[in-house]
């Protein structure tokens, strides 16, 4: 172990480390954003939408997030899309998460007892209503663990933009075991960064989990 | 802004088709590969001395907490580094594998743990030694009620088999980067593979839902 | 009561689950005060009768009126749903599961409707809470959470929480059950002080007991269709019908 190396390159992955962080949590705002309307869509009355939803869903699960990048980085400018690395790699994996957060969302929504909507309507409240006041304040606990699933995943999935060159942590690390030969002390360094991010926010939404899905 | 043209992909298939053969290749190599090695690393986990024990699950722990991609590069480097000089593809194989080899354990340890006591107190009250116990009892009955989940990896395996085309490994992406590099054509060909993709992922699930179907009625 | 018309009226009412015809044509009506036991064996559509006065269900041929107004009456979906909202809030239903909002404490259950849907001030509404819960005996519980309720105590805030909205009628769907035998007695308490008030109800029960003690007509109900109604001492002393012979009988010796 070259103690003296890695000594020498952390600043250097500590910057990049957080070009990840901002990386992963502009995908995770637009993958909820994007992941609750798909959610909407699914769990719609309109078969044509329902339709649209599960189309997208399986879309985008239904194939590599590295050729979704490689698509709108490489592909999007055919189509008149224009974007710098970093922009296409947080749309691309943003687009991507919220396919499997759309399922989080709807999952948590159908987990809810059929007879609080019942209830809710019964009581006279619209579908709308009955859907914010009673059914999604019970299905929002409920979503805690999944959407954290996912967002572990996608702090993960980061490492895809290092192919188009955001210099971001995998792809700091490729460019330093290019130029040292030393992949073991590079590996080492990056991924306690990672773990970091990965266990950081696991035990986050441990607890998020506990204090609030535990007393429902 | 040039339009699109999709015409001339028929023109190529020679080359795509072949990435799609090798797609199918270091996939199905490395999902039987992650399942076996799985199983392997549950039962050291569960049952081997904690010498053993604890690397492993050191191993696995930093194998969740890192990316596919990094750890494919630690291992096409770290390799040769070592003094292990093998094709790229076998880095390729042998990253995908260990990779989800360590879900897959984590899987099956859960699956096992989750087994019924009296399943081993029979077996063992029948003569069996401790490890064939798990060998011919536990592991095979874990194992069928997981199939759901470690076919959800496999199906994730498929597509994160794309990333290996970062070394140079000719499967499909790597197919369709060498015909655009001739084309400038990126979004007729990345469509055309994830067309491609989508497609080997369905018949993927339908093979699982067939599998799942199989286990279910023998149990 | 000066007004003679029925304050509910099914007429002709059918449902279909797929090919099976659960309602074959049910008519019957609720007079103002009266309370109606509907009775018979699980899978003779009883619920689901109660369920599309509510329009929980939604019926397949007929009609449902409550107090003049036709509940299921043809509209475009927005205005159904404006319409629908405005009947259901007169009138209280009661679950089997009683479906108390886990997420929300007794008053606010009570509350919700109140505050939202008639734009009741908050204290206000919190008064009408306690009296509501004083008049199930639960006046101590305002600020407990449902899941820390025993079923029985579950069961009379959720009759709270429908009185809530002072409801023209109340349905009653199996209200008691789902609860241990020890806890039935104080919710039927509950039911018979509403009828001593003279509530409109409807209640679908098993309890042939109860059914006797509280209404004023029994309807027997079998594979969809009402199989003979009357008054308690009628049905029960001298049922007409074979079949509510043999339901009555398999009840009270087993």
């Amino acid at each position: 172990m070259d103690i003296a190396l890695i000594g020498r390159i952390v600043p250097v992955f500590v910057q990049a480390a957080w070009t990840t962080v901002e990386l992963s949590l502009l995908s995770l705002a637009l993958g909820l954003a994007v992941a609750a309307l798909v959610a909407m869509l699914r769990l719609s009355h309109v078969a044509a939408l329902r339709f649209a939803g599960a189309a997208y869903v399986s879309v985008f699960r239904g194939t590599p997030a590295l050729i979704q990048i490689f698509l709108l980085y490489f592909g999007g400018p055919q189509v008149g899309i224009q974007l710098d690395p970093f922009a296409a790699g947080a749309i691309a994996l943003g687009l991507n998460i919220a396919a499997y957060m759309a399922e989080s969302i709807r999952g948590g929504v159908l987990s809810v007892d059929r007879g609080q909507m019942e209830a809710a309507r019964s009581l006279g409240f619209g579908e709308g209503q009955s859907m914010r006041w009673i059914v999604l304040p019970q299905a929002a606990k409920l979503m805690i663990r999944p959407l954290g699933v996912n967002a572990v995943a996608l702090v993960k999935g980061t490492a895809l933009v290092a192919t188009i060159s955001v210099v971001e942590l995998t792809y700091t690390a490729q460019r330093f075991i290019g130029s040292t030969y030393k992949p073991f002390e590079i590996f080492a360094v990056t991924a306690v960064l990672y773990m970091i991010m990965v266990y950081g926010l696991t035990l986050l939404v441990d607890r998020l989990d506990r204090a609030y899905a535990g007393e429902a | 802004m040039q339009g699109l043209d999709f015409s001339i992909v028929p023109e190529y298939w020679p080359l795509i088709g072949k990435g799609l053969w090798w797609t199918v290749v270091i996939s199905t190599a490395s999902a039987v590969l992650s399942v076996l090695a799985g199983i392997g690393f549950a039962l050291l986990v569960l049952y081997a001395p904690p010498v053993v024990r604890y690397p492993v699950r050191l191993f696995m722990w930093l194998f969740m907490g890192t990316p596919l991609l990094l750890q494919l590069f630690l291992i096409y480097f770290g390799l040769v580094q070592i003094g292990i000089d093998i094709p790229a593809i076998w880095s390729g194989i042998v990253a995908l594998s260990l990779h989800f080899a360590v879900y897959n354990a984590d899987i099956f340890r859960a699956g096992i743990a989750s087994l019924d006591k009296g399943q081993t107190e029979a077996a063992r009250s029948l003569g069996f030694g401790a490890w064939r116990t798990r060998i011919y009892i536990v592991v095979p009955q874990a194992v069928r009620g997981t199939v759901p989940a470690v076919g959800n990896m496999m199906i994730a395996l498929l597509k994160e088999s794309s990333i290996v085309s970062m070394i140079g490994i000719a499967e499909l992406v790597h197919s369709a980067q060498l015909v655009i590099s001739e084309t400038y054509r990126p979004f007729e060909f990345y469509l055309t593979a994830a067309a491609l993709y989508y497609g080997l992922n369905l018949i993927l699930e339908a093979v699982l839902r067939g599998i799942e179907r199989k286990v279910e009625l023998s149990r | 009561m000066n007004d003679t018309r029925p304050m509910i009226e099914v007429r002709g009412a059918r449902k279909f689950f797929g090919p099976l015809e659960v309602l074959k044509g049910i008519d019957f009506s609720v007079a103002r005060g009266q309370i109606v036991a509907v009775i018979g064996p699980s899978g003779s559509g009883k619920s689901t009768l109660l369920r599309s006065i509510n329009h929980l269900e939604t019926l397949d041929g007929g009609e449902v009126w409550l107090d003049g107004v036709q509940v299921n009456q043809k509209l475009d979906r927005r205005s159904f749903e404006r319409h629908i909202n405005g009947v259901r809030q007169q009138m209280g239903m009661v679950f089997q599961h009683f479906n108390l909002f886990p997420h929300l404490s007794v008053a606010e259950n009570i509350t919700i409707a109140p505050i939202k849907l008639k734009g009741m001030a908050k204290a206000e509404a919190r008064a009408l809470a306690l009296k509501m819960l004083d008049k199930v005996g639960l006046a101590d519980k305002i600020d407990a959470f449902p899941a820390r309720l025993s079923g029985g105590q579950k069961q009379r805030v959720a009759i709270a929480r429908a009185l809530a909205m002072q409801p023209k009628v109340m349905l009653f769907d199996e209200a008691t059950s789902a609860l241990d035998p020890e806890l039935v007695d104080e919710v039927n308490l509950v039911m018979k002080q509403l009828a001593s008030e003279h509530m409109t109800m409807v209640i679908v029960t098993h309890e042939m007991r109860f059914a006797a003690e509280v209404a004023d007509r029994v309807i027997f109900m079998a594979d969809g269709a009402v199989v003979e109604e009357g008054s308690p001492a009628e049905l029960f002393r001298n049922p007409k019908q074979e079949r509510t012979r043999s339901f009555l009988k398999k009840f009270l010796n087993g």
